[in-house]
């Protein structure tokens, strides 16, 4: 599966009710099909965390961390690639703590 | 503030009593037409296209989507790509909380203004709604205004959850990463809520650092102030200063994931790096 950010939010993704409807009507299901799923970024300029946040925490909490093998972010900026790892990274702090 | 406070009465119970030159001004930034009231002056149009964003009213995504679009025309950033990103992040991530914590069916207001003499852009951006430490304290411990002002402004604490990685739609980084841009470019950052406000101070002892806790930023607090129920933020950026958003983010990823890394280690837990394609 592949969402494209660009479709839905043009330039700069920032609308976390877009996020949440993105995780949960297609991000989740696939994941759960087992599918990989592909966010594509390309001509998306900026990011904000929230909206990573909102976009990936709840997969990484319901699958684990192994669902970044399966999650994968496409044409990312050098900006929107660096949040994602800040997401990702302190994601993976807390899932620690839960274990 | 003052259209947030209007924007929860009747215009018809609505007075002012504002000096002449200042009525033009708040004519232009759109306070009267907010209020919902008559200002009595006339304004030609061109004027309304200077460096200024009028005052937007927001209670849902959408509304903010279209605020946030303006911004950047009105304000003329296209020379300045990336403080128009920082700008756009900062709007955003202040704004959002406006609408997710807030709990105002009137909203939020947002507004900015641009000074040619110091090269500055400021926002303000406030609501009448519950206030920090009515929903910090739903997670949280809080026993002032200035503690819970303090914990919203740490990484980490939302008043949704006590969890540290938050919620699906939260993980308490808004405020946190707003303040840090401040920091970074020394700019001001203010923040009041109840009877207590926090200004970061322009000028820290080491720039590029970023404390978790705001007390230990060089920054004023007042409190005892006039009872504010909501919340207000303003933020200066000043463009000629303006660090690369990425350095930032540069700074702040290396921090996490050398502490994340070594508490994996120490724990002997897997860490994964996304995959970018």
């Amino acid at each position: 599966m592949r969402i494209r950010i660009f479709d839905k939010l043009g330039a700069f993704a920032g609308n976390k009710d877009v996020a949440m409807t993105m995780r949960e009507k297609a991000i989740i299901p696939a994941l759960e099909k087992g599918e990989e799923v592909i966010i594509d970024f390309e001509n998306v300029e900026g990011a904000t965390q929230s909206f990573i946040h909102a976009l990936i925490s709840d997969p990484m909490r319901k699958f684990g961390i192994d669902v970044l093998d399966k999650m994968k972010f496409q044409s990312c900026k050098p900006n929107v690639a660096k949040i994602i790892r800040i997401v990702t990274s302190y994601m993976q702090a807390g899932l620690g703590d839960d274990e | 503030m003052i259209a947030s406070l209007g924007l929860t009465v009747r215009p018809e119970n609505i007075t002012t009593n504002i000096e002449a030159r200042s009525r033009h001004y708040f004519e232009r930034m759109g306070l009267f037409k907010t209020l919902g009231i008559e200002s009595g002056i006339q304004i030609q149009e061109h004027e309304s296209s200077g460096r200024f964003v009028p005052i937007s009213v927001v209670r849902v995504e959408d509304e903010l989507d279209r605020a946030i679009k303006n911004i950047v025309p009105m304000l003329h950033l296209s020379g300045y790509p990336e403080q128009a990103k920082t700008l756009m992040y900062i709007i955003y991530e202040i704004a959002r909380n406006v609408i997710e914590h807030a709990e105002s069916k009137y909203g939020g207001v947002i507004c900015a203004q641009y000074y040619p003499d110091k090269n500055k852009i400021r926002v303000g951006i406030a609501d009448y709604g519950l206030g920090i430490r009515t929903t910090i304290k739903r997670s949280h411990h809080a026993e002032t205004h200035l503690e819970a002002i303090g914990l919203a402004l740490r990484p980490g604490i939302t008043g949704t959850t006590n969890k540290p990685t938050g919620t699906a739609q939260n993980a308490g980084a808004g405020l946190f990463f707003t303040k840090s841009i401040a920091r970074i470019n020394e700019d001001y950052f203010w923040i009041y809520s109840g009877d207590t406000a926090y200004k970061l101070l322009p000028k820290q002892k080491e720039r590029m650092t970023i404390p978790a806790d705001p007390f230990i930023d060089r920054h004023s607090v007042s409190t005892g102030l006039p009872y504010w129920k909501g919340t207000a933020v303003g933020i200066d950026i000043t463009l000629d200063q303006t660090v690369q958003f990425q350095l930032l983010l540069d700074y702040l990823g290396k921090i996490l994931d050398e502490a994340v890394r070594e508490r994996k280690r120490e724990r002997k837990l897997p860490f994964k790096e996304p995959r970018f394609i």
